[in-house]
């Protein structure tokens, strides 16, 4: 027997596709911010490489997303139902974001060549792919906070969860990590050294950024999640690993070691959010929905297991023949 | 209006923007493998050509209704968290199940789109295979969902709380599987004849254009293949309907009285005898329950399941007309038919498709109501608490009408211009 329940497999699962869902979907929001922000005299050719790198993968990449909803509401349906009305607001912003983001992307292909009508897209492309992390954050924030309720007047219920420094900074930091990421990504997404070089600054630039704010979140954390802050103060070991992961990866930066650089990047983020899912055990949503309280039925959730194990099969070697022709032939 | 009415048109009206691209994107990709495989056969070029544009419109209808998709499924809990904390460890595996064949055609696609000069010919058409399947394979699982809506299976009830779950029994209810068929054939008719209709008018300006000649050709082919197999998909979802839904049926037909041997009106104005209990029951004489044996707050809004259900046989009805019309002239010339009248003929008929899709599932929700899981739970019992549902309802209504106008405007750029090739044979002449 495992040493872990199949309700815990399940939670698991969901970790695992958030992480993916982080270091893959979210270096492609992370891009479009970098198109938002790009500048000097390399700016168009800066925008180039963010839509190439991001052009064949961000719809595989989004559905990890979608797999953690599904994952949510039918293994663990009281905690969908209390997020659902809780983030009401939050969740429809992130939505708006995810819309405008897919469709202005793919519009921008598709659409005239003109650079105008490429600009107008491009633009609103790049500020959803601003606001759609921050959203992802703060509804994590929220979800950690422990003032999650179903009833109550409309401010206790539908506001006061996220509209609050704590889930607010979450938010940023998200941003700040996803940015970071696709910055260290794109140095090895280009062979021009200037390029790589503009995008390595950025990197540096988030990269102390995310630092800020994890301390911030950190702070934070004491009045705005204080029972999860109990936990995240556990945590020292994880943060230790993470602080080595991020100067590694500035070092294999600094060297122009960017293919390894990356993998580093990735751990770094990856790690980050396993220490959010440490201390946020056994709790789903703070504070009432814990896993064992909220798992669906044993049948369902084997079932769920299984169809995760056969799409694993099915979907492993498909994505990495995809990832195979297009990421790792260009180096 | 209160909240309850407002999610109700919020969630039906993504649902009417989310089908059309969901079905475009199930379709397309169909179409696309035929071009590219009668490409491989015989050489035209045009294949080529059309495949590589019905695969562009397939890549922004799959980006939108992706995203569409999302927003829906985020909905199901945001509009109906009641609905979604009954049923998500019921029908929950149907969406897991969805997840991976919407993942599957995702990287699929993504090798079809970016990879038709980075992988061999072969793995090319065998992409865009896997995106096709794939794409029926989600709507397969979609309407298993909303099949158990319609006939709830797989628990038992204790104290208002599902218990006893089975969920595989819970996707193996009734109506699931001849609901999939059913919408998988409408998506292939609607797109396909939406498809001809554009390069029927097309040809009006220039008859001799082979590019559209042999799109329209396939077009009507499948199109036409599919709106002559759909009655038969229809009766059984007819005779379904009159043993486990009576009171959708009796408001599909505004049948109000019990009756043996009921008749069938048909728009209003004629009433055949037998006829009703004819299709319903394969048997002229057989008793059709009528509204008139179910209390009234059971009712579904029977002048609306009504007109929508008349108007979806009656799409259908012209569609097979001018598929026959088309057969009939190939059979006897050998020739794709292509006088005015019948290129005017196939424009016209081109959007009813989508307007039988869209009345279709108007009949199969709206039907269903009060009911949101027929006889267990009720809509008005789900609904989130959330006030002020009215702005995100106004919001969602002009992202999606955003939406829907930027991807007609976008699938006409790339599917309606003339192609630079027209005559391959006379390049090909040219160049030996």
């Amino acid at each position: 027997m495992l040493p872990i329940s199949n309700p815990e497999l399940v939670c698991l699962a969901g970790i695992i596709s958030l992480t993916l869902y982080a270091v893959m979907g979210g270096a492609d929001y992370g891009g479009g911010f970098w198109d938002l922000m790009a500048t000097g005299p390399r700016k168009a050719s800066q925008r180039q490489t963010i839509e190439k790198a991001i052009g064949p993968i961000w719809e595989a990449n989004h559905v990890w997303l979608i797999l953690m909803v599904v994952l949510l509401f039918s293994c663990f349906p009281p905690a969908f139902y209390a997020i659902s009305i809780a983030l009401h607001i939050p969740i429809t912003i992130l939505l708006f974001g995810i819309v405008f983001r897919g469709s202005a992307f793919t519009f921008r292909t598709y659409d005239s060549h003109k650079d105008q009508v490429q600009e107008r897209w491009g633009r609103v492309f790049a500020i959803s792919s601003t606001v759609t992390p921050i959203m992802l954050g703060v509804i994590v924030g929220a979800i950690s906070s422990g003032n999650i309720l179903t009833e109550g007047s409309f401010h206790k219920v539908y506001i006061s969860p996220w509209i609050q420094p704590f889930p607010v900074a979450t938010g940023v930091f998200a941003l700040c990590l996803f940015a970071y990421l696709a910055a260290v990504y794109l140095t090895a997404d280009t062979k021009d050294p200037q390029l790589q070089n503009d995008f390595r600054l950025r990197a540096f630039v988030s990269s102390c950024a995310s630092g800020v704010m994890a301390l911030v979140v950190f702070l934070l954390a004491k009045d705005g999640a204080p029972v999860l802050f109990k936990d995240l103060k556990l945590l020292s070991p994880v943060y230790i690993c993470t602080a080595l992961t991020a100067f590694t990866t500035l070092f294999l930066l600094a060297k122009r070691q960017f293919r390894i650089a990356r993998f580093c990047a990735a751990l770094q983020v990856a790690l980050v959010l396993w220490g959010w899912a440490f201390a946020q055990y056994p709790y789903l949503v703070r504070p009432s929905y814990t896993i064992a309280n909220s798992a669906a039925n044993a049948i369902t959730i084997n079932l769920v297991i299984l169809a995760l194990i056969a799409g694993a099969i099915l979907l492993v070697p498909a994505s990495s023949y995809l990832y195979k022709i297009f990421k790792l032939k260009q180096y | 209006m209160n909240d309850f009415v407002i999610a109700r048109c919020q969630m039906g009206m993504s649902m009417f923007f989310h089908i059309v691209f969901a079905a475009v994107g199930i379709a397309l990709p169909l179409m696309m493998c035929l071009s590219e495989w009668l490409w491989h056969k015989t050489g035209h070029k045009e294949y080529e050509e059309l495949a590589k544009r019905w695969a562009k419109g397939t890549a922004i209808l799959f980006a939108v209704g992706a995203v569409s998709g999302t927003v829906l499924s985020f909905e199901l809990g945001l509009l109906w968290p009641g609905f979604m904390r009954f049923s998500g460890e019921i029908i929950g595996p149907a969406f897991a199940l969805e997840g991976i064949a919407f993942f599957t055609e995702a990287i699929f696609l993504g090798i079809y789109l970016y990879g038709w000069d980075k992988v061999p010919r072969k793995a090319h058409l065998f992409s865009g295979v896997m995106v096709a399947f794939s794409g029926a394979m989600s709507a397969l699982f979609v309407c298993l969902a909303n099949g158990w809506m319609n006939t709830p299976a797989g628990f038992r009830l204790e104290n208002g709380k599902p218990v006893d779950i089975d969920p595989v029994k819970a996707l193996l209810n009734q109506a699931g599987v001849p609901e999939a068929i059913h919408m998988l054939i409408a998506a292939y008719a609607a797109t396909a004849f939406a498809v001809a209709g554009i390069h029927a008018l097309l040809l009006l300006k220039n008859k001799k254009n082979l590019f559209h000649r042999r799109a329209l050709a396939l077009a009507l082919c499948l199109g036409g293949a599919m709106a002559m197999i759909q009655p038969i998909s229809g009766d059984v979802m007819a005779q379904l309907t009159a043993r486990v839904q009576p009171v959708k049926l009796a408001a599909m037909e505004a049948h109000y009285e019990t009756a043996a041997g009921a008749p069938i009106d048909i728009a209003g104005i004629i009433k055949i005898p037998k006829v009703l209990s004819l299709l319903a029951f394969h048997d002229h004489n057989a008793v059709v329950k009528g509204l008139n044996d179910f209390p009234k707050e059971d009712w579904p809004n029977v002048p609306l399941i009504h007109i929508c259900f008349q108007i979806m046989v009656g799409c259908g009805i012209l569609m097979m007309a001018v598929s026959l019309w088309a057969s009939i002239h190939f059979f006897k010339t050998k020739e794709l038919q292509d006088s005015d009248i019948f290129l005017k003929a196939v424009a016209l008929v081109s959007p009813l498709g989508f307007i039988a899709i869209e009345t279709g599932w108007m009949v199969t929700e709206v039907g269903r109501q009060p009911w949101i899981v027929q006889n267990i739970l009720r809509t008005s019992t789900s609904v989130t608490p959330m006030p002020g549902l009215a702005y995100t309802f106004v919001l969602f209504t002009l992202l999606y009408i955003f939406l829907a106008l930027i991807v007609v405007f976008l699938v006409f750029r790339q599917i309606a211009k003339s192609p630079l090739i027209v005559e391959s044979d006379v390049v090909a002449d040219k160049q030996s």
